[in-house]
């Protein structure tokens, strides 16, 4: 299978950035996107060039360290799929692919495809938490939660921290990240304790930090690798009125 | 040479009786001392957190960008607790033998006792965090069944299970840098163990993004660094997994025990071609509803679901009836391994089995099915393209987890005095065989039941840190320096990936789910020749002072060509086969594993001796509680 891939080439983050094209001849469909890299890689040190550097780890869709944009497409052209579970067989042989980093000015880029997605732990360092210490917990079965809140409170909790959903955003909002983790804790008894501070500081970050405001376009539940729904960003939004 | 520091006493009363003799601090004081971690897994924010709490400063270091990122996130299955909720005769002692059992009878005791009366509150203190986990209509927590063990007692949010407790985890530690109690590095990879007369007092450190090594000084040192079944190459585990900070601590005296006792997990996807660079996981609940078969015919070329019923054999259930495909994994992925080399493997390159859920639909519903597994399912599309609704999965064993580790005594403490190993990166709780559900357990154990009160213990016996650098400390960071120099300018032709690739190979195949002595010498010659050769020809580009992955990588795979060497060291020295180390030459007529009570009643404990050679020491085990048998499945 062939490929050619403009993939974005910088430095570091005081650098300009730009496009270089490679073509690789020899794929496998059954490749990883990550995969494809790696072996780009390889006949680039070869060669004696430098490698592109991209992030990946688990390369299973888990860890959120993964992720950049496919000829436009947030992580990838499959819905709801991180990079490293996107294969070759979503692209057609002899096709060009552009890749560059996700783009937002709270995730400066650090080198080619990589970025700084620190900002989103500041954002959870604010009150993204139960403030329980070891050993304080009573019985776990003295909190019943009902099976449909339990798999809400899941569905919010799934989050991996990617950033997907800010560099899908005109207005690179972290409103879906922040939403998930404030209507996870908030939706469970065991956060309502806080919750009004919470959202409060949370949010105060997340303005700090330089993410946009949500305009609620729906542009991040669509590319959210764990499919998290926008509700969440209302919920936020009716605990930041109620607070 | 070294104590494993057990406390006397009945088994039940021991960590009890620990917990009140141990050594306080004034909370007042407590601030004076400086306690490193390293790893944000489970087990090194768990630690981490719970330290600061008691009001420890606490420096921790991470290689990743944030904490979130460690690899405890990718557990998919649960964790095990001992509730005993679904009043199916469990306790913590019913637990403790499963797990002595399941370990092939090559684990501490006193040491997995206190993993499984320690689950109790471990789910209390999850919860309160608000981690997910299922739960019933009744607003009741849920449990299933994995693999080893006849009653149901794992706890589990969905197939993200290790993720949902590293969140909880990860907030509590994020929550202590909010209050200024920990420092944070990420992006901050350990190079090295600073030892100062025999005692632990910190870590040469390299900021990942810049290059700028420090000596970074402390009164402990924890590492909670996970396992090194990467070491394998095609793994589970994730690509920046690795064994350095361990084989450094190693290098600088601390014992390692059982280094060759990797588990192969029975349920991730086979491999499909060279280019592969991981094989993913399939989590072991799914053996609750699937069943495992292979076509009866050797090279049976038709679809799955065209083969009757009457043509495939459910050699799980057929070899083990009453664990059926609930077998331990060791057990499971022998017996899988079996059929390939028989020629009943199945998919392109005949190394794989089906994992059938048919049945099951045809039972409870594909709705039904879909609630319990729906996400693996869906990740099992994401991955291979094919629907596991409609045909059955393939699946195939693969290299996961490290019972072996930093040798450890009953306070998680190493031979070295002050330094700490927790998690995976020790040795203690798993025996020889791991059972499923219980390394989320061992991390979260490690780190918030133990460590708060051992490290405490330790550090209430000596004065703070004063913070003159030590000569020691310099000369760690020089050797360290020249180390990364050393890397840079061999300027041969291969990269540090074709090395690991090789690495794996000789592994797999002569070190791998069965063993025998004149492949482990091949493989130890062949491995002398790879260190040599990666001396010689390794290709590194770039410098030292930018993001530079292959630099990371190539100090990775150094470090594991060091490892790989002890693994076989190990695997050659055991005559005998117990749990997940299977010699060919020691098994019964049925081919099930035969242990050697009599010589090998012990866990190898290596010293590493100058000139890369290694010394044996032998922590002789003591079955006191439950009395040594034959493990049978049967």
């Amino acid at each position: 299978m062939k490929l050619t891939l403009h993939i974005w080439r910088q430095a570091n983050s005081a650098l300009k950035g730009k496009f270089e094209t490679y073509v690789l001849n020899d794929l496998n469909s059954h490749m990883s996107v990550p995969e494809m890299l790696d072996h780009l890689n390889e006949k680039l040190i070869k060669e004696g060039k430098d490698p592109v550097a991209f992030d990946s780890d688990c390369r299973e869709g888990i860890c959120g360290q993964c992720g950049f944009v496919i000829n436009g497409h947030i992580h990838s052209p499959e819905k709801h799929a991180t990079t490293c579970q996107t294969h070759l067989r979503s692209f057609k042989d002899g096709e060009e692919l552009y890749l560059e980093p996700f783009r937002a000015k709270a995730f400066p880029i650090k080198k080619d495809l990589c970025i700084d997605r620190t900002a989103l732990d500041r954002i959870i360092a604010k009150g993204g938490y139960i403030s329980v210490n070891t050993g304080q917990a009573p019985e776990a079965n003295s909190i019943l939660i009902n099976h449909e809140t339990a798999e809400s409170a899941f569905d919010a909790a799934s989050c991996i921290g990617c950033g997907a959903c800010v560099a899908s955003c005109k207005n690179a909002s972290a409103a879906l990240f922040t939403g998930a983790k404030i209507s996870h804790l908030a939706l469970l008894p065991q956060g309502k304790m806080e919750a009004e501070k919470r959202v409060k500081s949370m949010v105060a970050q997340m303005d700090a930090e330089g993410f946009g405001a949500c305009s609620f376009t729906g542009a991040c539940s669509a590319v959210c690798p764990q499919n998290i729904s926008i509700s969440h960003i209302i919920t936020m939004n009716k605990e930041f009125w109620r607070s | 040479m070294f104590n494993s520091k057990v406390p006397p006493g009945p088994i039940q009363e021991k960590w009890t009786q620990y917990k009140a003799q141990a050594k306080l601090i004034n909370p007042s004081n407590r601030r004076k001392y400086k306690v490193i971690v390293v790893g944000t897994g489970l087990a090194g924010s768990s630690a981490a957190a719970s330290l600061s709490e008691l009001g420890f400063q606490v420096d921790v270091f991470t290689f990743h960008e944030s904490p979130r990122r460690a690899h405890s996130v990718a557990a998919q299955g649960g964790i095990n607790a001992a509730k005993d909720y679904k009043n199916d005769g469990d306790s913590v002692w019913r637990m403790f033998y499963d797990t002595i059992k399941g370990g092939d009878f090559r684990s501490r005791e006193a040491n997995v006792y206190r993993m499984a009366e320690c689950s109790l509150s471990l789910i209390d203190q999850a919860v309160a965090q608000g981690v997910p986990f299922a739960r019933e209509y009744s607003g009741y927590l849920s449990n299933r069944s994995f693999g080893g063990v006849q009653v149901s007692r794992t706890f589990y949010a969905r197939g993200q299970t290790g993720q949902q407790m590293l969140q909880g985890a990860y907030q509590a530690l994020i929550r202590q840098t909010e209050v200024g109690q920990v420092k944070l590095f990420t992006r901050h990879e350990m190079l090295d163990l600073i030892v100062d007369q025999g005692k632990s007092k910190g870590i040469i450190s390299r900021d990942l993004d810049t290059g700028k090594m420090e000596i970074q000084t402390a009164d402990a040192v924890l590492l909670a660094t996970g396992g090194y079944g990467k070491i394998y190459y095609l793994s589970t585990l994730a690509m920046n997994c690795n064994a350095s900070a361990i084989w450094r601590a190693h290098l600088r005296g601390a014992f390692f025990a059982a280094p060759s006792w990797t588990q192969f997990h029975p349920t991730s996807l086979p491999q499909l071609g060279e280019y592969q660079s991981k094989l993913t996981l399939m989590s072991e609940s799914l053996r609750n509803d699937g069943r495992i078969w292979v076509p009866k015919k050797a090279g049976d070329e038709r679809a799955a679901n065209s083969i009757p019923e009457y043509e495939r054999d459910y050699y799980l259930e057929r070899k083990y009836p009453s664990f059926g495909n609930l077998a331990p994994r060791d057990i499971s992925s022998r017996a899988a391994k079996e059929q390939i080399d028989n020629g009943n493997g199945i998919g392109p390159l005949k190394n794989g089995v089906f994992l059938d859920f048919r049945d099951a639909i045809q039972r409870d519903g594909k709705e039904a099915i879909k609630k319990r597994y729906g996400n693996l399912f869906e990740m099992y599309k994401k991955i291979t393209g094919m629907d596991a609704y409609e045909e059955p999965m393939m699946i195939s064993p693969s290299a996961h987890f490290s019972m072996g580790g930093l040798w450890v005594d009953y306070e998680l403490m190493s031979n070295i005095q002050g330094l700490f190993v927790l998690g995976e990166a020790n040795f203690a709780d798993h025996g020889a065989n791991r059972l499923g559900a219980n390394s989320l357990l061992q991390a979260c154990v490690d780190g918030y039941s133990i460590a708060p009160h051992t490290v405490m213990n330790y550090l209430a016996g000596m004065e703070p840190l004063t913070k003159t650098e030590s000569v020691i400390g310099k000369e760690a960071l020089q050797e360290s320096k020249s180390r990364i120099d050393r890397l840079l300018h061999i300027k041969g032709r291969k990269t540090a990936e074709e090395f690991h690739k090789s690495l794996g190979k000789i592994l797999y195949q002569k070190c791998g789910l069965s063993r025998e002595r004149k492949q482990l010498l091949e493989a130890k010659e062949e491995l002398k020749a790879l260190q040599e050769e990666f001396y010689r020809e390794l290709l590194v580009p770039g410098s030292a002072e930018q993001i530079n992955f292959e630099l990371e990588k190539a100090g990775r795979v150094e470090d594991y060509l060091g490892l790989a060497q002890l693994i076989v060291e190990d695997a050659l020295v055991r005559e005998e086969s117990c749990g997940a180390h299977f010699r060919l030459e020691h098994q019964t007529e049925d081919g099930e594993a035969k242990r050697n009570d009599l010589d090998f009643k012990y866990v190898s404990v290596w010293e590493s001796q100058p000139g890369g050679t290694f010394k044996l020491h032998k922590e002789h085990l003591e079955f006191e509680a439950i009395p040594l048998s034959e493990r049978s499945y049967k």
